[in-house]
């Protein structure tokens, strides 16, 4: 499997894992044991006085990237400050960048979000939005400077999986860098269709950590997106009408 | 002096930001009055009369 290269840095994984919502503590280590995602998404939330060591020991022990967003902003402004404390706390300057209209639907707001690229990127950032799938954002994110665009499968912790595979084969048509299937993920299947389509790399949260198995679905995710992969690079067969028969129609015994 | 810290009033006498909180872990960074003051500098930072404090920790997300 051809290794990932995002804004200049090696990735030894395609699948991206968030870890919030798992039922245990206990259970991150494993998950990401069997999961072996090249980046962890964290979020920045108010101190409440345990120290966050945990979690990132258990990143350098794995050899996963953190992966800071800005999940909860409502707004570009909110997105830039969760930003640069992220970059401080977690000394990367990468961030996956969520800006949402609302928290019941959690789409991005696209206005709200371009805007906050485009500074991320003047400070140095490297920005990984999160993104409708929308070929011409995709660009005009890529216009700003963004690293790779993250498009929706389907609404945030839906499990709904990729609704509109056309949309998804359309942005990574129309961008060279890195399109990461981010949000919607419910099972191995969904992943595979991501990369099958085209994606670079899949991101995957609730689809782990809210399964019955955490553990078991951290590993399937993981084949999936290693097998969407190849079978992508394998050039499936053309869809046709009618069937066609894979033996040999001349011999037979009649 | 009273200053807000992680949204809640508290009456403090720290002059400095690490007066206040003591070593900040890695993992964890701080703002005053919405800028974000980096570690480096967090024993000379002033800690004023109604300022804005906030503590955030990088935690498990999506």
């Amino acid at each position: 499997m051809s290794r990932l290269v995002i804004a200049g840095e090696v990735l030894e994984s395609r699948l991206f894992l968030g870890t919030g919502g798992l039922p245990r503590p206990d259970l991150v280590r494993p998950v990401l044991e069997a999961a072996r995602p090249a980046l962890v998404t964290v979020s920045m939330r108010r101190a409440s006085g345990s120290a966050p060591a945990g979690l990132l020991g258990i990143l350098r022990d794995i050899g996963a990237r953190v992966l800071p967003n800005t999940a909860g902003c409502l707004s570009a402004g909110e997105a830039l400050h969760t930003a640069r404390l992220a970059r401080e706390a977690l000394g990367t300057s990468w961030v996956k960048l969520e800006v949402v209209r609302d928290e019941r639907t959690l789409l991005p707001d696209a206005v709200e979000l371009l805007d906050a690229a485009a500074t991320l990127v003047t400070e140095g950032f490297t920005v990984l939005p999160y993104a409708p799938a929308d070929p011409v954002l995709a660009c005009r994110l890529v216009d700003v400077g963004c690293a790779a665009v993250m498009p929706l499968g389907s609404p945030i912790g839906s499990g709904l999986g990729v609704l509109d595979p056309h949309a998804i084969e359309a942005v990574v048509a129309a961008v060279d860098v890195p399109v990461v299937l981010d949000a919607g993920i419910g099972t191995a299947s969904d992943a595979a269709l991501a990369m099958e389509l085209g994606c670079a790399a899949v991101l995957a949260a609730s689809a782990v950590t809210r399964a019955e198995d955490p553990v078991g679905m951290a590993r399937a995710l993981r084949l999936a997106v290693e097998a969407g992969w190849i079978a992508r690079r394998s050039g499936r067969i053309p869809r046709r009408a009618e069937a066609r028969s894979a033996s040999p129609l001349t011999g037979r015994v009649s | 002096m009273r200053i807000t810290l992680n949204g809640a009033d508290v009456e403090c006498d720290a002059p400095t930001i690490t007066l206040l909180l003591g070593d900040v872990p890695i993992g964890c960074a701080v703002a005053v009055n919405h800028e974000v003051v980096p570690r480096s500098v967090h024993h000379t930072h002033p800690v004023n009369d109604g300022d804005t404090v906030e503590v955030v920790a990088a935690v498990a997300g999506g």
